[in-house]
């Protein structure tokens, strides 16, 4: 989460104050993403030095300084929001590679293991679920950042439940069958993510 | 007090011989009023079958179901039915209202088919719909109404009256994700106020509108999820999921 581009885009509503802008963040992310005192400020003095925004007061860039967003500041912002973020996974992804790897291990029950994760997942997706429940229908923020995780975490059960359907028409093998496979599937991995 | 539905040791098997498909393996579940259970699993795991047979649709080949306490195997084919007709109500993907009907006479239907008067049967449906948000569209007949409002009208149509048991299949399953959350909410609401809820479903994230989530697996029940922590368990402190 960039504090610096959140910060510009409360100000882009009008000139704020430090604390103001802290207190705003805290409210407009769903207080998931508590920041404290010390990173508003530093983030705020380093906007003002990039000519970003442009601050009146005592000075120092702290609390009792009104911060306005500069034309520079606008543009700055604008160009964030339309910036796509990066969607290339991971290097490496630890459930896949724990089930890679649990492939290639003697006596392991892959539809349990797979079951266990699901589990996990699933009463993670409860918490949030239960948590959605007691949103008020005004606290769209928070509704937005509890969607967000839940697609996150369904996305991964889907993938274990398409994991589950694979391994289940396979013909049954004996571990360490295949040692090659596992660099091949490495270098054409890598090509895709070129 | 007895759970509203139980299932012990119950087993189902279609055909025999070479051809026989075990769909149900000794499946224990039992769902007390207020709770709202989700069943899932991979197609073919046996998530219908539980279904029909908790229904009271169709008999296990082995083991015992009880509604609110009611061995159904002691009872005649006519006390099942009335069993079935006054204590379940069924959901289903494509809700199955009556076209010709108007949302409130939908919901109504059940309480006149078991000899409530039409103006009692009438209040009765319009406080459901009340519940479920939709007071304004009771007059309006199915045509009328969004995929979502369908589905709240077939939830209603399901705990009019006296009935406990609330039984759904892929409830979800033809609706959008928002409209689909509006019906889970609307069954969380159902068994908030004392309805015993399952609910069979593919989807991760409807089933976690559920107190509980069953897992079915070749006709077995593999695990369950723990009742839940509670949401303040995700914004603890050093706390990771």
């Amino acid at each position: 989460m960039s504090i610096r581009h959140a910060l510009l885009a409360l100000l882009s509503e009008g000139p704020k104050y430090g604390l103001q802008l802290r207190q705003e963040f805290e409210s407009r992310t769903g207080e998931v993403w508590p920041l404290n005192v010390g990173q508003v400020y530093t983030t705020l003095q380093r906007l003002e030095r990039d000519g970003l925004v442009e601050s009146e007061g005592s000075g120092g860039g702290g609390p009792q300084n009104v911060f306005t967003i500069t034309p520079t500041g606008s543009d700055e912002l604008n160009e964030w929001l339309r910036t796509p973020p990066d969607v290339v996974p991971p290097p490496r992804d630890e459930l896949v590679i724990k089930l890679l790897v649990a492939m290639r291990v003697p006596g392991v029950d892959l539809p349990e293991l797979l079951q266990v994760h699901r589990r996990h997942l699933v009463q993670a997706m409860q918490e949030y679920t239960h948590l959605k429940g007691e949103i008020a229908e005004g606290e769209v923020e928070l509704s937005l950042v509890v969607d967000s995780e839940l697609f996150r975490l369904e996305a991964i059960v889907r993938w274990l439940d398409t994991a589950d359907a694979r391994l289940k028409r396979l013909p049954a093998r004996t571990a360490s069958q295949d040692p090659t496979s596992a660099p091949r599937v490495g270098r054409k991995i890598a090509w895709v993510r070129r | 007090m007895s759970a509203a539905i139980e299932l012990r040791q119950v087993s189902k098997v279609y055909g025999s011989g070479p051809t026989e498909v075990h769909a149900l393996r000794e499946v224990d579940l039992s769902v007390q009023g207020g709770e709202l259970v989700a069943v899932m699993g991979p197609s073919g795991s046996g998530k219908s079958t539980l279904l029909t047979i908790a229904g009271t649709l169709e008999e296990p080949t082995s083991g015992d179901v009880f509604i609110a306490g009611h061995e159904l195997a002691g009872l005649s084919r006519n006390d099942r039915a009335r069993v079935r007709r006054r204590s379940i109500g069924y959901v289903f993907q494509d809700y199955n209202l009556l076209a010709g009907l108007t949302a409130v006479e939908n919901v109504a239907l059940p309480l006149e088919l078991d000899g409530v008067r039409i103006k009692a049967a009438r209040a009765a449906a319009m406080e459901v719909l009340a519940m479920l948000g939709l007071a304004e569209r009771a007059t309006r007949y199915p045509d009328e109404l969004s995929g979502g409002e369908s589905q709240r009208v077939a939830i209603a149509r399901a705990v009019v009256g006296e009935r406990r048991l609330l039984l759904a299949d892929e409830p979800t399953g033809a609706l959008d994700s928002l409209s689909g959350e509006t019906v889970m909410r609307m069954l969380r609401l159902a068994s908030q106020n004392g309805v015993a809820g399952v609910v069979v479903t593919h989807d991760a994230q409807m089933a976690s509108w559920a107190d509980r989530v069953v897992f079915l697996r070749d006709g077995r029940v593999v695990d369950q999820t723990a009742p839940s922590a509670g949401p303040e368990s995700l914004l603890a402190p050093g706390t990771t999921k």
